[in-house]
């Protein structure tokens, strides 16, 4: 008896092979997905982590209190302080093309650095004190060892005398790489060394709000209504092919239906995130009611007939019973909508949101651009330093869309109940 | 077209005298589709009796169920000729309120569905949403009441918070069933409810319908002839959509008018 069930037919050795065979595929493929995917991750953190540092360069700057006035101490010349600082600190600099090189190891930003640290500490006027100002990209690039010392002895953009100068203040300890908050603290710039995302995540923020502000609750409706109210006839097949039909329309599309209905019929602020948000609110909204009609296809139906039996409303039936069981799928078909609504560019780039912004925006009126827009402009950019840059701010996309999935996650967790 | 398949002995047979009908079903055909599930059935239901329906699988039993409280309004492709009258009214009158029609007639369906939410709440519900209760304790007490009648107070009371999918097929059931007496419904269906039940339970149930066909009228499905004998005063016999007979049980089981009824009682088809 017992080796009926011991013993192995060929019959039984062949459908056991067959699932074996099907789940070595299975992982073959799960194994070379997440290759892929360490591999695409691996390279951008590579890239990209540089730019979470930053060079900054100490100089002893005499706070001179006869330039600088105490009742008004913005009007001080501070950039005319900075250059005489470090012609002192390198007093061997007389030709006039020398001193525009060596200026030229600080970033523009050094006077600002100076005006602040003066604005916040008034004792220092009358001492000499010693303040840390941000490089220049070339000089940044050469410390984390980005660019090499070629043939010719220079280094990218810097060349012999100023990778000398760079050597001394090494060998002083007067350079040093730290934490590059401004980065995240900044808008974008010209200047690679002072160029950060808080203007453009600012901007992805306010768009994906108003995105999801507009699709979320239409969407959902919209989906309900269609699966719960409309009778099945030859009208609402018309409109179910038609959804499909819009969410495989190219973003593209609906950047040009902004363009032209947004911002020239009504006049809405171009490069605002309140139309970016719009256009790709409607962007995400097929997608939400797909997700979401089938969540609700899903819920059994014997909880509406058990709803209705009762006598509840049809409204109430899908308010107090259905809906809540679909939710967590509608959540799902929300954040695959607003995930890809947050990695989109084109539909941006139609409305104008690819402007050159510095400030970061503080309402959805003003102009603003978005992460995706910002790292194709600083992928665009010839300096060396936007390479990283550009890395960078996509990693910070990546994160922002793991902190979109989780809350997915904890939301599903939330509304999950059993059947 | 159909009606040449129907057996014209059946219909001409005397339906047995039923003194205040509260539901009359005239002439009723119901088509899923092109398909015909019900055939002429015209049948009434006593009050404050137990009305029993047997027949073989797919018969139409629930078919017919679902038509008196309009479940089959549900159903795309369903269509149902003929008339209901419950308490004198058409209920498929277009002036008919199919949510107050569902409130006056409760059903138990053949399979358990309670709600995925807390043993009290399934049953709290119907009532929260009737209005039926004021206060806070008056429901818990009626809650209460409701799961006694449904013998399932002692195995529920001490987790009435837990989600109700959490008992057992049985026990489902059960809290089923004290979900649909909650709102006091004039007119129990109930479809195979003790299908999944043990003998203790279903004796529980038996008697839970003796008590409330005192103050409702019932009608049950049922795949079981001693159920059927037991608890009904009447019992109707389906088979392959017409209604074959129709009468007081006593007299069904124990001399059918009709050779499909006997060789269904006796398990000769089925
Ligand atoms: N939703 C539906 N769509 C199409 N046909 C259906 C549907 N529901 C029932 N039918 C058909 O109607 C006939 C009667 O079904 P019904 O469910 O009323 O049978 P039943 O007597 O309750 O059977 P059982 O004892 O197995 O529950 C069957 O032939 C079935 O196939
Ligand atoms: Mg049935």
């Amino acid at each position: 008896m017992t080796e009926t069930f011991t013993r192995k037919t060929p019959e039984l050795a062949r459908r056991h092979a067959g699932e074996k065979r099907f789940q070595w595929l299975g992982k073959a493929a799960i194994t070379i997905a997440i290759g892929f995917l360490l591999v695409m991750v691996g390279t951008i953190s590579w890239m990209g982590v540089g730019a979470f540092k930053q060079t900054q360069i100490a100089l002893d700057v005499y706070l001179d209190p006869q330039e600088i006035d105490t009742a008004a101490p913005n009007k001080a010349d501070y950039g005319a302080m900075v250059k005489k600082a470090q012609r002192s600190k390198f007093s061997d600099v007389k030709k006039h093309n020398d001193k525009r090189k060596l200026y030229k190891l600080l970033s523009s930003q050094a006077a600002f650095t100076l005006q602040h640290q003066v604005a916040d500490n008034p004792e220092l006027i009358g001492q000499t004190a010693k303040i840390w100002f941000i490089a220049s990209d070339d000089v940044d690039m050469f410390i984390k060892g980005n660019t090499n010392v070629d043939d010719s002895g220079n280094a990218g953009k810097l060349d012999k005398k100023q990778l000398q100068w760079i050597a001394a203040l090494k060998s002083t300890g007067d350079i040093r790489t730290r934490f590059n908050s401004s980065f995240f603290l900044s808008g974008d710039s010209r200047e690679p060394e002072l160029a950060g995302i808080l203007s453009a995540f600012t901007g992805t923020v306010l768009t994906l709000a108003v995105c999801f502000a507009l699709s979320f609750p239409v969407g959902i409706l919209a989906a309900i209504y269609l699966e719960e109210f409309t009778p099945k006839n030859r009208w609402s097949d018309l409109i179910e092919v038609n959804i499909n039909n819009l969410a495989a329309v190219p973003s593209i599309v609906f950047g040009l239906l902004g363009l032209s209905v947004f911002l020239n019929t009504f006049g809405l602020p171009r490069s605002s995130p309140l139309v970016g948000g719009m256009v790709l609110g409607l962007m995400t909204l097929p997608t939400i009611i797909i997700a979401s009609r089938a969540a609700l296809r899903a819920v059994p139906p014997s909880i509406r007939q058990a709803a209705l039996g009762i006598g509840a409303t049809q409204i109430q039936t899908v308010f107090h019973h259905v809906a809540p069981l679909a939710m967590p799928g509608m959540l799902t078909g929300a954040i695959i909508g607003m995930a890809r609504a947050l990695g989109e560019t084109a539909p941006l780039l139609m409305i104008g949101m690819v402007a050159f912004i510095v400030d970061v925006p503080g309402s959805v009126l003003q102009p603003a651009t978005a992460l995706p827009v910002q790292i194709f402009l600083w992928a665009d950019s010839p300096e060396r330093a936007f390479l990283e840059k550009t890395s960078a701010a996509i990693i910070v996309l990546i994160v922002f869309l793991i902190f979109m999935n989780l809350i997915a996650i904890i939301l599903r967790h939330k509304y999950r109940q059993r059947f | 077209m159909t009606l040449q398949t129907f057996n014209p002995e059946i219909s001409t047979e005397p339906v047995i005298e039923i003194k205040q009908p509260v539901i009359t079903v005239k002439d009723v055909n119901v088509f899923y589709g092109d398909k015909q599930a019900l055939k002429n059935i015209s049948l009434d239901i006593p009050k404050n009796k137990v009305t029993s329906l047997i027949g073989p699988s797919g018969c139409g039993k629930t078919t017919f169920l679902k038509c008196i409280n309009r479940m089959n309004d549900l159903i795309d492709i369903c269509r149902v000729e003929g008339e209901i009258l419950v308490g004198g009214q058409d209920i498929y009158d277009p002036a008919v309120d199919v949510v107050a029609l569902r409130a006056h007639i409760g059903m138990v369906f053949q399979k358990p569905n309670p709600f995925p939410k807390s043993i009290f709440e399934n049953v709290a519900y119907g009532m929260r949403i009737h209005n039926l209760t004021n206060s806070k304790s008056e429901l818990g007490d009626r809650v209460e009441s409701a799961l006694r009648g449904a013998a399932i107070w002692e195995e529920v009371r001490d987790r009435l918070d837990q989600p109700g999918t959490s008992l057992s097929g049985g026990q489902q059931q059960r809290l089923c069933i004290a979900r649909a007496i909650a709102v006091e419904p004039k007119i129990i269906l109930m479809d195979e409810p003790a299908s999944a039940l043990d003998p203790i339970a279903t004796a529980k149930i038996e008697e839970l319908m003796d008590e409330l066909r005192k103050n409702y009228a019932i009608v049950i499905v049922t795949h079981s002839m001693q159920q059927a004998a037991r608890v009904s005063q009447f019992t109707a016999f389906f088979h392959m959509g017409e209604l074959v007979e129709h009468g007081k049980t006593d007299k069904i089981f124990t001399s059918p008018g009709d050779e499909r009824t006997q060789n269904y009682i006796t398990g000769r088809i089925g």
